[in-house]
C-alpha cells in the first residue's frame, strides 16, 4: 500500500510538471517540433529541467544499495541492446507525435481540458497497445 | 519565435525530473508513461497496481488544475481520424520500442541508456520530419 501511496504523489507531480509546462497542448507540442516554421523551443527547457533534475538526484539515489519500499532498484539490463524493435517502435511512435503532436504522458494531463479529443486519442492509443500484444504474440 | 515560454518550461520539466526521481527512491521503479498504462489495466497482478496509482495521481492533478488555472485548450484543427490514427502509432509505436518520451527522453537519456539515447533521437527526428511534411510540403493547417 505504501507503494502505492508514493506512486500516486509522483504522479501528482508529474501531472504538475506536464501541466506547468504545457506539454498537454498539442499546439505548443507541435510548434515546438515544427523547427523549420514558427519554431518555439519552449520544449528543449522542459527536457532540460527534467534531465539535469534526474541526473542530479539519481546521482545520489543509486549510491543506495536498494530503494526505500523495494528490494530492489527494476531497471532494464539491456541498455546496449539496438534492434529492429526498437527502432521501428521509435519510428511508428515519432510518426504518430508528429501527427497530433500528444505523448502517452501529455495526453493524460489533456483530460483536464474539457474537449473530447483527448479521451478519443486514448482510447486510439490502448487499442495501438493492444494491436502491438497480438501482433507480438502471432510472431 | 512565438509563445516562448522558458521558465515555466524548465520548472515543469524540473518537477517531472523530481517525480522520476522519488519514484527511483521510493519504488525503484522507472516513470514511463507508456509502460505503466500497458500495465495500469492488468488487475489480476497486484505489483500493477501503483501504476494505476501513478496515472490517476497525473490525470486527477491535470483536472485540478485546470480547475483554479484554467488555460485556453488546444485548437484541435485536424481531423477525428487522423486523431485515432495518431493514437494507434502513439500505443503501437511505443510498446514495440519500449517507451515513450518519458521513459527514453527522460528516464532512460538521464542514465546515458544508449538504447534511449538512439530511441530519442530516431522518435524527435521522426516526428519533426513529419510536422515539416503535413505543414510545409502538404500545407495541413496547424
Amino acid at each position: 500500500m505504501t507503494k502505492n501511496i508514493t506512486a500516486l504523489l509522483c504522479g501528482i507531480l508529474f501531472g504538475l510538471g506536464l501541466t506547468i509546462s504545457q506539454m498537454n497542448n498539442p499546439d505548443k507540442v507541435l510548434a515546438f517540433l515544427d523547427i523549420f516554421g514558427d519554431w518555439d523551443a519552449s520544449l528543449a527547457f522542459v527536457m532540460g529541467g527534467a534531465l539535469i533534475t534526474l541526473a542530479t538526484l539519481q546521482h545520489f539515489i543509486f549510491k543506495r544499495e536498494r530503494p526505500i519500499f523495494e528490494t530492489q532498484f527494476h531497471l532494464p539490463t539491456k541498455n546496449n541492446l539496438i534492434d529492429k524493435r526498437l527502432i521501428l517502435g521509435a519510428i511508428i511512435f515519432g510518426f504518430g507525435w508528429g501527427l497530433i503532436g500528444f505523448c502517452p504522458g501529455a495526453v493524460l494531463a489533456a483530460f483536464g481540458d474539457g474537449k473530447i479529443e483527448p479521451f478519443i486519442f486514448t482510447l486510439a492509443l490502448g487499442a495501438g497497445m493492444m494491436l502491438f500484444g497480438w501482433f507480438d504474440k502471432a510472431k | 519565435m512565438q509563445n516562448f515560454t522558458p521558465y515555466s518550461a524548465f520548472l515543469g520539466g524540473s518537477l517531472i525530473g523530481l517525480s522520476a526521481a522519488l519514484l527511483m527512491y521510493f519504488n525503484g521503479r522507472i516513470a514511463g508513461i507508456s509502460g505503466m498504462m500497458a500495465g495500469a489495466f492488468d488487475f489480476k497482478n497486484s505489483e500493477n497496481r501503483w501504476r494505476a496509482f501513478f496515472l490517476a495521481g497525473l490525470i486527477a492533478t491535470a483536472i485540478i488544475f485546470n480547475v483554479f488555472a484554467p488555460h485556453e485548450p488546444a485548437s484541435y484543427s485536424r481531423s477525428t481520424l487522423l486523431l485515432i490514427i495518431s493514437g494507434i502509432l502513439v500505443g503501437f509505436g511505443t510498446r514495440m520500442g519500449n517507451g515513450c518520451t518519458s521513459g527514453h527522453a527522460v528516464c532512460g537519456m538521464a542514465r546515458l541508456s544508449i538504447r534511449s539515447i538512439v530511441a530519442t533521437f530516431i522518435f524527435m527526428g521522426v516526428a519533426i520530419l513529419t510536422v515539416f511534411i503535413t505543414r510545409h510540403l502538404l500545407g495541413v493547417s496547424s
